[in-house]
């Protein structure tokens, strides 16, 4: 959702501080764990939003740091595989950063969390019916970006 | 022939197969996507999209990351009210209950104190606890047992949920050690009943609950039961309530441990 490893490592513990600060708001009906989700949500939402006032890239942008894609083990290392899973990381990140940031928290919660769209409608606080849509546009975004490069690459 | 929308194949990638209508919406979208070859080939397109956004790498975290979070973070935590005391001037229907409180709380710290303390310090301690700064005596004595509660409790829970077993695991010995939670655990949540917190007694409930299940389950579980055990460990958020309600607990006896008596802290 935030992008980058180390905000989403501020974000960890905002939420983990927040959750505490409102524990008495807790109603013992819900899940937590959903009630966990809900305060990372609006952290990482709070979080890009301030970004967004501050006109920061989404995307990591130090060089220094190591392309996580290319650090994966892999048993055809070779250089040209190396500038592809570079090229691809950047072209998925770029396009994820295209997204509006609940068209991102929605995709990430069900596509990499694996939430059914029931339990992303309560962490975003919406009726499933928006939930739905959110990811559905996420998707056709993400689709319209990353199709020609995956064409490409078959 | 009605082709697929983007959004059905998109809820057919993700199965969300939600209630009866959309189960069998999906079993048609699969029959579709048999025959039709054009859809096949949309779907095929999403497939390689979304397997291409999987990528993307998530950094993973060892099981102590939580503990790390945790230290990471102890420090800012706000203190809270004292929990088993109730400071400043109280409203006034309050009075009686926080007397009556202070009452049953004596009753059970003085009872804990017998509990708890070497049998030949006895005498002692509930002499202590019946002297004149009772009130004090019995909460000081309830918050470390209270503490040193939650810690035992901790460690079963923390040991369960880092087991990674290849095969089956016996988990008979943790077991055992919440049975002996659980038995211990009436006092205190009838002494937070009574003392009106119910932030604690809410907690301790859950606690127990999620003790119980431990000590009724199969003495050995397969890899896939301790999963969903851990699930809903996960699910009910216990070990952060029981780390929230530990740090309080800790704050409160840290003050308190000053001017407490020697054995009450040689007792941990």
């Amino acid at each position: 959702m935030t992008g980058n490893e180390q905000d989403a490592e501020d974000v960890v513990q905002e939420s983990f501080l927040r959750a505490y600060r409102q524990l008495g708001k807790f109603d013992e009906r819900a899940s937590f764990g959903t009630w966990l989700y809900r305060i990372a949500t609006n952290c990482s939402l709070d979080l890009v939003r301030s970004r967004k006032r501050r006109s920061e890239n989404l995307a990591p942008a130090d060089p220094e740091m190591e392309d996580p894609i290319v650090s994966l083990p892999s048993g055809d290392p070779t250089p040209e595989r190396h500038a592809m899973s570079g090229e691809i990381r950047e072209r998925v990140a770029e396009a994820m950063n295209e997204l509006s940031a609940t068209e991102r928290t929605a995709f990430v919660l069900r596509h990499f969390e694996g939430m059914c769209i029931e339990d992303v409608s309560r962490v975003l606080e919406c009726h499933p019916g928006a939930a739905k849509h959110s990811v559905f546009r996420a998707v056709q975004k993400l689709r319209r970006a990353l199709e020609p490069l995956v064409s490409s690459a078959k | 022939m009605n082709h697929l929308s983007e959004e059905q194949l998109i809820l057919h990638y993700y199965g969300e197969e939600g209630d009866s209508a959309t189960r069998s919406d999906s079993l048609s979208a699969e029959a579709h996507l048999e025959e039709c070859e054009e859809c096949r080939s949309l779907y095929g397109s999403l497939q390689r999209v979304l397997n291409v956004v999987d990528s993307l790498p998530v950094p993973l975290r060892g099981a102590e990351y939580g503990g790390q979070v945790w230290k990471r973070i102890e420090d800012r935590l706000p203190r809270r009210r004292r929990i088993f005391g109730i400071s400043g001037p109280l409203p006034a229907p309050w009075r009686w209950a926080a007397a009556s409180a202070a009452f049953a709380m004596l009753l059970v710290g003085a009872f804990l104190a017998g509990r708890f303390y070497p049998p030949a310090r006895k005498p002692v301690e509930l002499a202590i606890a019946g002297s004149g700064s009772d009130s004090q005596t019995g909460e000081r004595i309830l918050l470390v047992a209270v503490g040193d509660y939650l810690e035992r409790s901790q460690m079963v829970l923390i040991e369960l949920a880092n087991a990674n077993p290849k095969a089956s695991l016996d988990i008979s010995s943790e077991q055992e050690r919440a049975a002996d939670l659980v038995s211990e655990s009436r006092l205190y949540r009838q002494t937070a009943a009574h003392t009106g917190n119910t932030e604690v007694a809410s907690v301790l409930d859950d606690l127990d609950r999620v003790l119980m299940e431990i000590s009724h389950a199969p003495s050995r579980l397969s890899p896939e039961e301790l999963e969903k055990m851990r699930q809903r460990l996960e699910a009910e958020g216990i070990l952060f309530k029981i780390r929230v309600l530990g740090s309080n607990v800790r704050n409160q006896e840290e003050p308190a441990s000053g001017n407490a008596p020697a054995t009450a802290r040689q007792k941990l």
